[in-house]
């Protein structure tokens, strides 16, 4: 029933390959190629999302083995609950939008096969680390994304390119290797690796607690350096604007979410459990990466530095409210990321729309460009609306929920430092709509044209998603969201729900 | 006891030829170093005292061999650590190689145009 699972997988890798093997004879079919895979990704997420439950599939089972008074389980554990649903469907609909935007935003260069290579093969490495369903899974995919973003964040072989992929790649493997440290020292108490196995050991107590800390303190250092939480953020702005614009938005959108924070909620909610010392450090982490972020982003003139500051900030938002440890504040925090997916990708596209127009990324040698570019510039302040928190956009809706849920967590101080930091955003974004689409038209700009429709139509698609997303939200939270939030934890609060999770892993017929 | 000890040791200088050298090289060999180091752990994890190697043969008891042999598993974990880890260190190599032709200078402080 859910043998279809290895297709997230297959699918982009596939078309990957095909990439490399096709560039010699057709190179303009490859950007085509990496379309029909997002698509074919798209189809395989709705009709993942229509079904319910927990599905789980055992990849090349080659066959079990009785031992001792259990069974051997052979294969890789592909497990799909709710919250790797959520994510699925957000990888394919930003990976969608990107796609199509790579079309013409990169012209037909020697190195374009190439890129669309690394493309799927990053599609393929995030939604292998959502669908995982062992540690040592994990740790494999979130490397073969890691290291095609490396390369991407390269695409340019610029001296700055490179020196930004170079400190991306030191600091990420440095956090791989705590992420492997961290499950050797699982592995070596407990003897399993299974998501599910691990989590009834680490309940019944079979870890000593030092044991336990020091894979705790790891396993937040690797994942937060991926999730470029402060003080862990240092390659995000370098590496973020580097790369060409459609990578830019997956990263942003995507990376940093999957690799990040649904790692961080798969490992510490379903396995190691949420105890105190974690809920503090990932509200201090959350809180500095709020201020920290919004405040660095005010002194840049690049309008990509000033968007990959703010995606250190949003994501310190997710942070508090994962840190609350409760129902709604894992909803919130979801539904805080599923947006900041859609406005992020969005104004990371229209970044490299407006670069194209004006040819500059400076903002003070922008302005004016509304009569020149409207597609353009109507995307792009509909995401500035978004991610600043006006309603009825997206942003307002989350960042509203994440305030509820830190009140109703009794977390005051929190609540008044994340609603300082929304001002701030909205004053960074007033600051960035005014200086580039508003205002008097430099001569410079006179011959400026609009991008391509390719260019500014995924990013349009964006923003209605976004204002949908605003518009529907309680039935998102409702629905897919909640699942999501359901998924790892119980909205009673007591009896975890991750249980169902390792039930169905158990359960498992192959198994 | 020791031998953890000794890997841990290993961890130290690996971590800090990648963080306080300024030559390129020397942090790619500092993050060599702390790969290696990790992978030793996770071999020496499935070592059992008096252990056999862990291959199973045809019509052997699978307990039988459980009870004889090391722990196989962290063998194969190695093995795809290795190569995720030559991949990378590859893909570290050629930036430098890339950054050395443009700057002309294996000092990042030197070369360093971004500021983080």
């Amino acid at each position: 029933m859910a043998a279809y699972l290895p297709l997230f997988v297959a699918l982009p890798l596939a078309a990957g390959f095909a990439c490399l093997l096709i560039k010699g004879v057709a190179p303009r079919a490859t950007p085509w190629l990496s379309v029909a895979s997002m698509l074919g990704l798209l189809a395989l997420a709705v009709g993942a999302v229509a079904r319910g439950g927990v599905e789980v599939t055992f990849a090349g089972d080659w066959g079990l083995r009785p031992f001792g008074d259990g069974v051997w389980v052979s294969g890789v554990a592909l497990v799909l609950d709710g919250l790797s649903r959520l994510f699925l469907l957000l990888v394919a609909v930003v990976g969608t939008a990107s796609a199509i935007y790579a079309l013409r935003y990169l012209a037909p260069e020697p190195g374009r096969p190439l890129f669309h290579v690394l493309f799927n093969l990053l599609v393929a490495g995030m939604n292998g680390a959502l669908l995982a369903g062992d540690l040592f899974t994990l740790y494999v995919f979130v490397e073969v994304a890691s290291i095609a973003s490396y390369g991407l964040v390269a695409y340019r072989t610029g001296g700055t390119e490179v020196e930004a992929a170079f400190k991306y790649l030191v600091l990420g493997t440095l956090a791989s290797t705590g992420i492997l440290l961290g499950i050797t020292v699982l592995y070596a108490a407990t003897g399993f690796l299974n998501l599910a196995d691990l989590a009834a050991a680490i309940a019944a107590g079979a870890v000593p607690p030092v044991a336990l800390a020091f894979a705790s303190g790891l396993f937040v250092l690797g994942f937060a350096t991926k999730t470029a939480a402060m003080p862990f953020h240092a390659w995000l702005p370098d590496a973020h604007p580097s790369a060409p614009a459609p990578i830019s938005a997956m990263l942003s959108g995507l990376l940093i979410k999957t690799l990040g924070i649904y790692a961080l909620v798969r490992v510490f909610y379903v396995v190691v459990g949420m105890d105190e010392q974690v809920r503090l450090i990932l509200t201090a982490l959350g809180c500095l990466s709020m201020w920290g972020g919004v405040l660095l982003a005010q002194a840049q003139d690049d309008l990509k530095r000033i968007l990959a500051f703010h995606s250190v900030s949003q994501m310190g938002y997710v942070l508090i409210a994962l840190g609350l440890g409760t129902w709604l504040g894992v909803a919130a925090a979801l539904f805080h990321a599923v947006n900041h997916a859609l406005f992020k990708s969005a104004l990371f596209l229209s970044s490299g729309s407006l670069e194209r127009v004006t040819g500059t990324r400076k903002l003070s040698e922008m302005g004016g460009v509304f009569r020149r570019a409207p597609a353009t510039s109507v995307g792009l302040v509909g995401a500035c609306l978004s991610i600043s928190g006006i309603p009825p956009f997206n942003g307002f809706w989350s960042k509203l929920l994440i305030l509820i849920a830190l009140v109703s967590g009794g977390q005051y101080l929190v609540a008044l430092l994340a609603a300082g930091a929304a001002l701030m955003t909205l004053v960074t974004f007033v600051k960035v709509q005014r200086k580039a689409v508003f205002g008097a038209l430099p001569a410079r700009l006179a011959g400026a044209r609009e991008v391509p429709a390719t260019m500014y139509l995924p990013v349009l698609a964006l923003v209605v998603l976004c204002l949908l997303s605003g518009l529907l939200w309680p039935a998102g939270v409702d629905g897919v969201i909640g699942a999501a939030a359901s998924a790892v934890r119980s909205p009673a609060g007591e009896r975890p729900a991750a249980e169902l999770y390792i039930e169905s892993i158990h359960r498992s017929p192959s198994r | 006891m020791t031998f953890y000890a000794l890997t841990l040791a290993l961890l130290g200088v690996g971590l800090y030829g990648l963080l306080a050298k300024r030559n390129m090289l020397k942090k790619v060999l500092g993050l060599v170093i702390l790969d290696y180091a990790v992978n030793l752990l996770l071999v020496a994890v499935g070592y059992r005292a008096g252990g056999g190697a862990p291959i199973l043969l045809p019509g052997e008891d699978p307990a039988a061999f459980a009870a004889g042999s090391v722990d196989p598993l962290p063998q194969a974990l190695v093995l795809t650590s290795i190569v995720i880890g030559l991949g990378a260190t590859m893909l570290l190599v050629a930036m430098v190689l890339r950054l050395h032709q443009r700057y002309g200078t294996l000092d990042v402080d030197r070369m360093d145009r971004l500021k983080g």
